[in-house]
């Protein structure tokens, strides 16, 4: 098997050499496929033979053979574009690889296509992941995620999606597509299943990787920093989010001396630098809030206000029921259950939270701080029958029953 | 969002069709599949022996036994899932108002499939 370090030239290579390729060629698709195919020889050779000494240049040639053989076999109308390749002996430029990346990301999360294709896509085109790993780390079949990337790379093209930057106008929505991609791939990898996370490829650290790699290529952007932020101070958590037997520990009752002290310290620095130098976005407020939670020693220690501070600038510039959510419990820390529960209650009327069990679940916690036990009870038990996640209805369902001793 | 499509038919309705009704309707299951594999949407799915070829495993007086039969006296019996991987529950619901036993007599229950990953609480 492949030496890790050399697993990593890899996976940074595939992607600067693929936007070397499509910059030369266009035909995102073919190109993507060719590349991939390169990794995987790649992958099979150089155990053998050893890694060659410019591992790019061969991952280049090889990819730029694959490509003319697919023409080559193809109809045609393709011999034309196969002898303009064949006589012009020039090698595709070289390989800045920065700028091309940040393009294929820009490409892979194109508005054409759905999350969870663009999701797939980014994995496979520019984090460097075989097809068969992004399926074991979605629990789907190989042939399924093979189909839904082949169907996004033809969405791309049939909807002109083209190998340049985003114009001006563009730019903005495009890097929020790409935040929001390796936002979805964090919180996928967050399972709590040991048994689960060992078969399925890393997605959290997979989500770390290229939300680190995005912050390099685009250091003056807040909103990157803060998302690389918030997924290292809550990634730090890891170690203590779940018991013995493998069940949820909720944020308040975690043992903090097991959460990653240099994720914590990495995640801090950055969001305070980032505080310093940029307009506060929804991630960089985000980060902050876990911020000051990295930095309370214990639950009883959390500076709540400045939590519920954040929560309202937050609520102020990206408003949603999700938001209200997590403030409502701020809130209720620092006056009392009963105002949480009052900033809960029109979210029963709105459409987005109304049985949706993330809602139950806050008013449950709020109603058993209120000391309303039956209701909280009841809440608890709503929440468990709506969730869809194991780990999260054998917590809730634990929580009813504790509620339930000796009434 | 995975999400279970369990299929309920009554067993022995497809010999009553007609040669014609017959191989529509398995044209049409071939196309909802064909579609659901093209789209990247299908993750698996099974067809069942015939019910009466089951045997059911319950409690009785304090034991496990096996009973011939399946679980349920009724009609309609489970015959076979499609499990989906789709954008939303509505799409998946979509699949189960298109599938062609329902004109039969038969039912599509449509559930989602419980995750691993939950979020920190």
């Amino acid at each position: 098997m492949l030496d890790p370090e050399v697993e990593d030239v890899l996976r940074t290579t595939g992607p600067q050499v693929l936007g070397a390729l499509v910059r030369r060629h266009g035909q995102f698709d073919a190109c993507e496929d060719a590349v991939q195919e390169a990794l995987l020889a790649a992958a099979t050779q150089w155990p053998q033979d050893g890694v060659p000494d410019n591992p790019r240049a061969w991952l280049l040639t090889v990819a730029g053979r694959r490509l003319t053989d697919a023409w080559r076999s193809e109809s045609a109308r393709r011999t034309r574009e196969v002898a303009v390749v064949a006589l012009d002996p020039r090698e595709p430029g070289p390989v800045t690889g920065e700028d091309d990346t940040l393009t294929l990301l820009f490409l892979c999360c194109h508005p054409a296509l759905t999350s969870s294709s663009q999701v797939a896509l980014t994995l496979r085109a520019v984090g460097g992941l075989t097809t068969a790993e992004i399926a074991a780390a979605y629990l789907v079949p190989e042939s399924t995620m093979a189909q839904r990337i082949s169907r996004a790379k033809q969405k791309v093209r049939a909807a002109g999606g083209r190998f340049v930057e985003p114009g001006p106008d563009e730019r903005a929505d495009r890097i929020d597509a790409v935040l929001q991609v390796l936002y979805l791939v964090f919180t996928e990898g967050y399972t709590s299943s040991a048994g689960a996370w060992l078969l399925r490829t890393d997605l959290t650290a997979e989500a770390i990787r290229l939300a680190r790699m995005l912050h390099a290529l685009l250091p003056d952007d807040g909103e990157v920093a803060g998302l690389l932020a918030l997924m290292l101070l809550t990634d730090a958590h890891r170690p203590a989010r779940t018991d013995a037997t493998g069940g949820l520990v909720p944020l308040a009752e975690q043992d903090r001396s097991l959460w990653d002290r240099e994720q914590l310290d990495e995640g801090v620095a950055l969001v305070t630098t980032s505080l310093a130098r940029f307009p506060a976005g929804p991630y960089l407020l985000q980060a902050a809030i876990a911020a000051v939670h990295a930095e309370a020693p214990t639950a009883q220690d959390t500076d709540w206000p400045q939590v519920v501070a954040l929560y309202r600038v937050l609520a102020h510039v990206a408003p949603g029921p999700m938001v209200t959510l997590n403030q409502a419990v701020a809130v209720a820390m620092v006056d009392g259950p009963r105002a949480g529960l009052d900033l809960l209650a029109p979210l029963a009327d709105d459409d987005r939270t109304a049985g949706h069990h993330r809602l139950a679940a806050v008013r449950a916690h709020l109603l058993e701080l209120a000391g309303d036990l039956p209701a909280a009870r009841t809440a608890y038990r709503e929440a468990a029958r709506l969730t869809t996640s194991l780990p999260e209805q054998r917590y809730l369902d634990a929580r009813a029953a504790r509620l339930g001793e000796g009434r | 969002m995975k999400y279970m499509l369990l299929i309920y038919n009554r067993p022995g309705f497809l010999e009553e069709l007609t040669d014609t009704e017959r191989e529509a309707l398995f044209g049409e299951v071939g196309e909802i599949m064909a579609e659901l594999e093209q789209s990247g949407e299908l993750v698996g799915g099974q067809a069942l022996a015939d019910p009466s070829t089951a045997r059911t495993s319950r409690g009785v007086g304090g034991r496990a036994v096996l009973t011939d039969g399946p679980f349920q006296e009724s009609k309609e019996q489970f015959a076979g899932y499609v499990e989906l991987d789709c954008e939303t529950r509505e799409r998946a619901e979509e699949i189960a108002l298109r599938w062609p036993d329902t004109r039969f007599g038969g039912a599509i229950e449509v559930r989602a499939v419980m995750q691993d990953s939950g979020a920190e609480m």
